[in-house]
C-alpha cells in the first residue's frame, strides 16, 4: 500500500482538469473586478494577477493555469480573501492550486516543493517539527552548494543564541505516521 | 482563569523566547496555562500546500486530546499559524461536512475523535478581551514612556477570522502597549504580509515584502509582534532587507509579551530578552537603565471599556 501524496499513485480519474473543474464551480459568482488583485501583496511579482488567474480558471485553461507561478507566490495572507465582493474562499483556491500542481508534478517549483516535502517528512518522523534537522536535509536534497551559503548566516545567527544545533536526521519515533496513513488512504480513495 | 497552552514547535525553537516570555507574563497576570499533553506539530504552512485533509487532520488531532481530557476551558495559542489551523480544523469539525466526517475518520485509526467544541483563542485576543488593557495597566511598574513602539500582526491572527480585532485597521496591540506606557508609531503597515515563508522558497520576493515593513518601522525604538514567522522574518533579514532598500535601519523585534513583561517588571531573565536576533546589548541595556518606577498613575488613554465595540 504505497499511495503517496507526492506521486501520482492514488489518482482519481477526474485528474487535474476534473479537479479544476471543481474550483471553476467554486468559483463561478466572481465579478472580475480585481479587488483580489488590488488587495494582494505578490501581484507585482505574479506573472499573472490573481484576477486573470480565476478568469483562466472560469474559462478553463488548463495549461494557463498551471504554467502560471502566480498560485506559488501566494503566502497566505487572507486579503483578498477578507475584501472579495462575492466572499469567494480565494486563498484557499490557491492552496488547492498549489495541491493538485504539487500532486500531478504540473509544476516545478523545485525549491518550495522540496521545503514542504523536507518539512512534512520531519513532522511525520518526529510528530513536531525539528528545524535544525529539517534544514539540514533541505540543503542536502536541494543539491545546491551556495544554498547553504545564502542560509548561513542565518543558521549561523541561530546556532549563536543556541536556538538550532548541527544534528544527522535520526528515523523518530513517528507517532504522526497512523495519521499520515489514514489520511492518504482516504485521500487517494477519494 | 485556566486555559490549554499549545506552544507549536516554533516556540520549542527559533522563537523559544516567545513560549518563556508568554508562560512568566500569565503566571504574573495569575492565570494558569495547561500545555497539551502529547501536542504534535500543526502542519505550519507546508500541509496546506500538499494536501488538504492532512492541513486539517494535523491540527484536529490536537483538538481531539484536549476533548478527551473532558475539560471546556479555551486553548492559548501564541502562534499566529498555528492558531489559524487549530481554529480552521475545529470550524471545519463543526459545519458537519463531508470533510468534517473524513477528518474525525483519519482520527479514528488513534481512537481519537473531535467535535469542534474546544474555543481556539489567539495570544492577543486573550490579552485584550480577557485580561483588558486596565488589568496591564495596573500591573505596569516600570511605564515605557522613552519607547516608540511599530505594532505588527501580521496576517493569520487577523484575517480571514475576525475574531478579536478589525483585520483591516488591527488596534488591539496598540491599546495593550498604550496601557503600559509606551508610545506608539503611527503606521499603516501593522497588518500587511512579511512573505512568510517566501524569504525562503522565493527569497528576491519575500525579502521585498519584509524590507517594505521594516522601511516604515525605521521610526520606531522597537517592533512589537506576536506571530513566530514574522518576528523571524523582521529579525533575521534586515541586513538583506537594508541592501534592497537603503532606508532600512537595524530594529529590535520583540515579542508582546516581552514588552509588556518589562513594564511589568517581570525578571529580565524569564523574558529571555538576549534570545531575540535582533536585540543588541546596546538596547537592553539602555531599556533597563530608561527604567522608572512609577506610582500607579490612572490610565491616560481613552480606553475602551468593552473592547471591541
Ligand atoms: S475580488 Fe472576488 S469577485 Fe473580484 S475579481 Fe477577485 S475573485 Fe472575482
Ligand atoms: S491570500 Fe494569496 S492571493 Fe490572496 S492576497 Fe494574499 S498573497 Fe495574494
Amino acid at each position: 500500500m504505497k499511495q503517496s501524496l507526492f506521486s501520482k499513485e492514488g489518482q482519481t480519474e477526474s485528474g487535474p482538469a476534473g479537479l479544476l473543474q471543481d474550483l471553476s464551480r467554486e468559483l463561478r459568482a466572481c465579478i472580475q473586478c480585481g479587488t483580489c488583485t488590488g488587495s494582494c501583496p505578490n501581484a507585482a511579482a505574479m506573472d499573472m494577477t490573481p484576477r486573470q488567474l480565476w478568469r483562466c480558471v472560469l474559462t478553463n485553461r488548463i495549461e494557463a493555469v498551471f504554467f502560471s507561478r502566480t498560485f506559488s507566490l501566494c503566502s497566505s495572507c487572507y486579503c483578498c480573501t477578507l475584501r472579495c465582493p462575492r466572499e469567494l474562499p480565494l486563498t484557499e483556491i490557491m492552496a488547492r492550486l498549489k495541491q493538485i500542481s504539487l500532486f500531478y508534478g504540473l509544476h516545478k517549483e523545485k525549491r518550495s516543493d522540496l521545503f514542504y516535502h523536507c518539512f512534512l517528512d520531519s513532522v511525520r518522523r518526529h510528530g513536531r517539527i525539528r528545524e535544525s534537522e529539517f534544514m539540514m536535509i533541505f540543503f542536502w536534497q536541494m543539491k545546491n552548494p551556495w544554498l547553504p551559503v545564502q542560509y548561513s548566516s542565518l543558521g549561523w545567527q541561530l546556532m549563536k543564541r543556541g536556538k538550532i544545533h548541527l544534528t544527522l536526521p535520526v528515523r523518530g519515533e513517528r507517532i504522526l505516521e497512523p495519521l499520515f496513513q489514514a489520511v492518504e488512504r482516504i485521500e487517494g480513495g477519494k | 482563569m485556566n486555559y490549554f497552552y499549545y506552544p507549536g514547535c516554533s516556540l520549542e525553537g527559533t522563537a523559544q523566547e516567545y513560549d518563556a516570555s508568554t508562560r512568566a507574563l500569565f503566571a504574573a497576570l495569575g492565570a494558569d496555562l495547561t500545555e497539551v499533553e502529547g501536542w504534535t506539530c500543526c502542519g505550519a504552512g507546508a500541509a496546506e500546500s500538499v494536501s488538504r485533509l492532512l492541513a486539517l487532520a494535523l491540527p484536529a488531532r490536537n483538538l481531539a486530546l484536549i476533548e478527551k481530557t473532558g475539560s471546556d476551558a479555551d486553548l492559548l495559542v501564541p502562534c499566529s499559524a498555528c492558531y489559524l489551523n487549530l481554529k480552521k480544523a475545529a470550524e471545519t469539525v463543526r459545519s458537519g461536512s463531508d470533510t468534517a466526517r473524513k477528518i474525525n475518520e483519519a482520527l479514528s485509526v488513534e481512537n481519537l475523535s473531535v467535535s469542534g467544541k474546544t474555543r481556539v483563542r489567539h495570544l492577543l485576543d486573550v490579552l485584550i478581551r480577557d485580561i483588558g488593557p486596565e488589568v496591564i495597566h495596573g500591573h505596569t511598574v516600570y511605564p515605557l514612556s522613552r519607547l516608540r513602539v511599530a505594532p505588527y500582526y501580521g496576517c493569520q491572527c487577523l484575517r480571514p477570522y475576525a475574531a478579536f480585532d478589525d483585520p483591516e485597521r488591527p488596534c488591539s496591540m496598540s491599546v495593550l502597549l498604550t496601557a503600559a506606557g509606551a508610545r506608539i508609531l503611527d503606521w499603516r503597515m501593522g497588518g500587511i504580509c512579511c512573505g512568510a515563508s517566501q524569504t525562503q522558497t522565493k527569497p528576491e520576493n519575500g525579502i521585498r515584502l519584509t524590507a517594505a515593513i521594516l522601511r516604515e518601522a525605521r521610526e520606531a525604538d522597537a517592533i512589537v509582534t506576536v506571530c513566530p514567522m514574522c518576528q523571524m522574518n523582521l529579525a533575521a533579514f534586515q541586513a538583506a532587507a537594508s541592501r534592497m532598500d537603503p532606508l532600512v535601519r537595524p530594529v529590535p523585534v520583540l515579542f508582546l509579551p516581552q514588552v509588556l513583561g518589562i513594564a511589568m517588571g517581570i525578571d529580565a531573565s524569564l523574558l529571555r530578552l538576549n534570545a531575540n536576533l535582533s536585540v543588541t546589548r546596546e538596547f537592553t541595556e539602555k531599556l533597563m537603565a530608561d527604567r522608572v518606577p512609577v506610582a500607579y498613575s490612572p490610565l491616560r488613554v481613552g480606553v475602551n471599556k468593552s473592547f471591541p465595540p
